[in-house]
């Protein structure tokens, strides 16, 4: 019996202990922290952190979230399996700490005129893990079985921009006729249907990772266990015990590999995200997936340098089903109760991690583009409050007969029901709604919001594929698979067939402006709040930056021997200022050289005619004139340019590579720089609140 | 040499009456999952109708019901569970040997220390029933009872790993250290239960007229004790172990998910919640077998510490 009496005494003491406990963050394994010396950050000339600044043990340690479901990467899907596949494998193109596309696999590409070819030209020194070089045909091959039918990819969509990608999928035509060509070892031929401005982001997405031929037919599907992988990225699997660990260390043979710092790196899965948390503050953890959802104002006091926010590419809100009672063709009351939510409070008490509040469908910081904001985006709550009573009235509702409905929600590790709670609540003190709350098991809330038989209200969102605003926009098309609102309207779907065909980035976005501004007008849905991503970050850990779409490769973090501000951040934003320069660099060089050999394997093989001479000429343009390359130049900075509007995420990368080697900034800098838009489709649903199936409910 | 026929013919019996049982098991539970709304590849994101269709052909979900579920009683009549719909790169028989292992070590040794603990207190009680001690014990088995290990466990993790940085806070290496918790905090209700069952019990039997006897006979007390009071009074216990024995062993959702142990717990709910059908059917069945085999282990030890149950005159 004694242990359960002691437990009763202790229990007591806790809430003393954990007042004093502040201090154990910094307690990490293989750190000298608490009696090293304090150690002067200098940078190296290449804008590397130099070796004495660095811990003797380069092991990291993340939390991975969940059990990844493969790392097979043509199978994967959820952020799990594609955190450590982005260490495992190397698409095409990569990601920069800010999320910025960079040269990967290719290290630089053409695209045409018409935006529906692609070439690309390999990195020559690419080796797989086992030492085979990388080639053209390893991507023709990987692609191809990604889109096999027999492969049964569940993310195989990425794919669908390719030319003939859905005949393939529907098993219509034989896999080698995607249209995807190796016109030699190095050099990667892309034909798309359309003009996919984003497609460039869709490549270090893992259904378009390169497979090792020689170990999948030796493997077969066995082929990404342990021992068996061959890998082309910066690190190779090393051991994987089933929902305990997974073991990566370095990849000896990656091409970049003198440039990767930590040596080994162990992703864990946490179902629980409190358990992440106390590990982590046990010393066992430097990074973990998220937090708790109810600890902010705890861990903002105990542990403001570890705690890390960031915006995130995706959306949280309320859906109508504007196909049943009470909703048709009532826009002035769904407008109503879009006014009534004081999505100020609903932020500050039930998120409580710094969502923005949202007045539109588009989260800030994808790209260039500005979401249309309503004009009682502007009011204040009580304004809202009136003319959300107004409107209500107007409807022909009163305290003696009050709208009723029921709002729909699924539980998990999120807070939908606090949210749907909330919502009910202020309905009702500002309009007296009657809503009920109906609370459903994740799959069968999935099953029926897509039925719409019996949804009224619902919990809805989405986080983006790729941090194009057009993925979110498209949900609202007629028919499509996930309009769930039932919201259909002509103009709005000639506008996204418009959307789909255009190539000049301004335009684009002016008609994507127009198309939002048009479905809020129509309001299928009440826009709530934008996602964060929050978590705990040993401030050692440095190498990394907050971005967008919550990417982050381990072969650009490095651990610190000791944490101290100043010199920290000044090793990140070192770091950032050395990444996308050298590819940079790199591909000028090679600009010349290549378009010629190009423009004579473009003769060669003749398969494609219209691929060939036009586009070989255009390629030479378009590396000379930097007026025409906003989308088909080689560098890829193209999209996410500076743009005033979108000021404190642009503004940063800028600056940082102008900055002296030994400026040392505040830690801000890095934490607020989501910066451009590191644009990879994001699996699945999982990674934050809006995630519904497959976590939770175990308490 | 009747009896151990006997014996030999029940064991047997029981084990044939096993097999409808667990066909029934198998039966109604192929057909509930598939009966629970949504299937396996829902999700927020949208499928195209052809990925759909290729996964469904994969998976043989494309046929109809009746043939799904005789493909599937071929594969388990040679103990193959097929593959897993959420982890994709594993057989559910390789996720079942992974985390097997490890439940039954937590458990076993959760179960253990609950006996040897349990037991000692409750005799400890009740041999000095109704006085300080006693009532002491008592209402810290009752509390243990109470406070669920979802509130016991935190609180260990935060003192002992935490604070005190002697254990870790979860994970498993198969190391001691990393058992201690997880051990501790699933024996202690277990724990408590059994101290009271054994106080319960073991009150009564000393209140019968076959320990008068042996105290009449003039036996010291110990001998009394141990040599005739401890079987009787066990009883009650033995046959609460065997249920308990196998949700021990067959791993606690909670306690893996607190201390994050790969063990075959969290597979009932993740399997579950995401309608991975064939995970569900193998940790069911897996369940459903060791439910009966202990159940049916506990009979044996019943016969053979109470001499009233003869299973040659029953059958």
């Amino acid at each position: 019996m004694k242990p359960t009496r002691q437990f009763f005494v202790l229990a007591v003491c806790v809430p003393l202990l954990s007042a004093c406990g502040s201090d154990d963050g910094e307690r990490l394994p293989g750190s000298l922290d608490r009696h090293a010396r304090a150690v002067e950050l200098v940078v190296a000339e290449d804008g590397r952190p130099v070796p004495w600044v660095l811990a003797v043990e380069q092991v990291l340690h993340r939390d991975n979230g969940e059990e990844p479901v493969t790392l097979d990467p043509h199978l994967a899907e959820g952020t799990p399996s594609a955190h450590i596949l982005r260490d495992l494998f190397e698409g095409l193109t990569s990601e920069s700490p800010t999320g910025r596309v960079i040269p990967g696999a290719a290290i630089r590409w053409n695209i045409s005129r018409d935006g529906k070819t692609y070439t690309f030209y390999l990195r020559r020194e690419a080796r797989w893990s086992n030492g085979d070089p990388v080639t053209a045909e390893d991507f023709v091959y990987g692609l191809r079985r990604s889109a096999s039918p027999s492969t049964a990819s569940n993310f195989a969509q990425v794919l669908l921009p390719i030319a003939n990608a859905a005949e393939v999928l529907a098993g219509k035509v034989p896999t080698d006729q995607l249209g995807v060509t190796a016109i030699n070892d190095h050099i990667l031929q892309i034909q798309l249907k359309g003009p996919t401005p984003y497609f460039l982001r869709l490549l270090n997405h893992s259904s378009t990772y390169p497979v090792h031929r020689p170990s999948l037919v030796k493997y077969g599907s066995a082929f990404s266990r342990p021992g068996n992988l061959v890998s082309n990225g910066a690190y190779i699997l090393k051991d994987w015990v089933l929902r305990s660990r997974i073991e990566l260390v370095k990849n000896e043979n990656y091409w970049d590999a003198e440039n990767v710092i930590i040596k080994q790196v162990f992703y864990y899965p946490f179902e629980d995200q409190s358990a992440a948390s106390k590990q982590f503050r046990a010393g066992e953890l430097h990074w973990t997936y998220g937090v708790p959802n109810n600890q902010f104002k705890w861990l903002q006091r105990h542990y403001p340098d570890e705690l890390v926010i960031s915006p995130w590419a995706g959306s949280y809100f309320f859906g109508y089903n504007v196909t049943r009672e009470p909703f048709i063709e009532n826009q002035d009351l769904r407008l109503a109760l879009a006014l009534a939510l004081d999505r100020d409070l609903l932020t500050e008490k039930v998120t409580q991690f710094g969502e923005q509040p949202s007045y539109a469908l588009v989260p800030p910081g994808i790209g260039e583009f500005v979401s249309p904001q309503p004009e009682w985006a502007d009011w204040t709550q009580a304004e809202r409050n009136d003319e959300a009573r107004r409107l209500y009235a107007e409807a022909g509702y009163s305290e003696d007969k009050p709208l009723r409905f029921e709002i729909r929600y699924d539980t998990g590790q999120n807070n939908n029901k606090k949210m749907a709670l909330a919502a009910a609540s202020l309905w009702k003190q500002v309009l007296g709604v009657q809503a009920t709350l109906v609370n459903e098991e994740g799959k069968v809330f999935l099953r029926n919001r897509e039925q719409m038989v019996l949804t009224q209200v619902f919990r809805s969102g989405w986080t983006s594929d790729y941090a194009d605003p057009f993925g979110f926009l498209e949900l609202f098309r007629t028919g499509h698979g996930r309009n769930y609102y039932g919201y259909s309207n002509a103009l709005y779907d000639s506008l996204l067939d418009e959307i789909a065909s255009e190539r000049i980035p301004a335009r684009r976005r002016r008609l994507m402006f127009e198309a939002e501004r048009i479905l809020l007008g129509g309001l299928p849905f009440i826009p709530v709040y934008t996602y964060v991503t929050k978590r705990l970050v040993s401030p050692r850990l440095k190498g990394w930056e907050s971005n967008i779409m919550d990417h982050h490769y381990s072969k650009n973090m490095f651990l610190l021997k000791s944490v101290h501000e100043g010199e920290a951040s000044a090793a990140a934003v070192e770091r950032d200022e050395e990444r996308p320069a050298e590819p940079e660099e790199s591909v000028t060089e090679e600009v010349l050289p290549t378009a010629t050999e190009e423009g004579q394997a473009n003769e060669a093989p003749g398969e494609h005619a219209a691929a060939t001479a036009a586009p070989a000429a255009e390629d030479g343009q378009a590396s000379e004139d930097p007026g025409e390359a906003a989308n088909s130049e080689e560098v890829p900075k193209s999209e996410p340019e500076d743009d005033g509007a979108t000021a404190p995420a642009e503004a940063v990368p800028a600056e940082v590579e102008a900055l002296p080697a030994e400026i040392v900034e505040s830690p801000q800098v890095q934490s607020e720089a989501p910066g451009e838009t590191g644009e990879v489709p994001e699996e699945n649903d999982a990674a934050g609140g809006d995630s519904g199936s497959g976590e939770g409910f175990r308490e | 040499m009747t009896q151990d026929s006997g014996m030999l013919k029940h064991t047997l019996r029981r084990l044939l009456g096993l097999l409808p049982t667990l066909l029934m098991l198998i039966t109604v539970t192929f057909f509930m999952m598939r009966m629970a709304p949504g299937g396996p590849f829902d999700s927020e994101k949208l499928l195209p109708a052809e990925i759909e269709a290729n996964l469904n052909a994969k998976y043989h979900l494309d046929e109809p019901l009746l043939r799904q579920y005789f493909r599937y009683m071929g594969q388990i009549a040679v103990l193959d569970f097929g593959p897993s719909f959420q982890y994709k790169d594993w057989s559910v028989n390789e996720l079942i040997a992974q985390s097997y292992p490890v439940s039954l070590t937590v458990g076993g040794l959760a179960m253990l220390l609950a006996f040897v603990l349990g037991t000692t207190l409750g005799i400890a009680a009740a041999l000095r029933q109704n006085t300080r001690v006693d009532y002491s014990l008592m209402g810290i088995a009752m509390l243990g009872i109470s406070v669920p290990n979802f509130v016991i466990a935190p609180i260990l993790i935060l003192l002992l790993a935490v604070y005190a940085g002697w254990l870790p806070a979860g994970g498993w290496d198969w190391g001691i250290a990393s058992m201690v918790l997880p051990v501790v905090t699933l024996a202690l209700p277990v724990t408590a239960y059994i101290a009271r069952l054994t106080r319960g019990s073991m009150i009564e039997v000393l209140h019968s007229n076959f320990i008068r006897t042996a105290r009449a006979k003039g036996l010291p007390e110990s001998v009394v004790i141990r040599r005739h009071a401890l079987k009787p009074a066990i009883l009650p216990v033995i046959s609460f172990m065997g249920p308990a024995t196998a949700g021990l062993i067959s791993g606690s959702v909670v306690i893996e998910r607190i201390f994050s142990l790969p063990g075959l717990g969290s597979y009932f709910v993740t399997g579950a919640l995401n309608r991975d059908y064939t995970l569900v059917m193998g940790v069911v069945i897996f369940y459903g077998v060791l439910i009966i085999l202990l159940n049916f282990l506990v009979d044996l030890i019943y016969a053979w510490l109470n001499p009233k149950i003869r299973y040659d005159e029953k059958y």
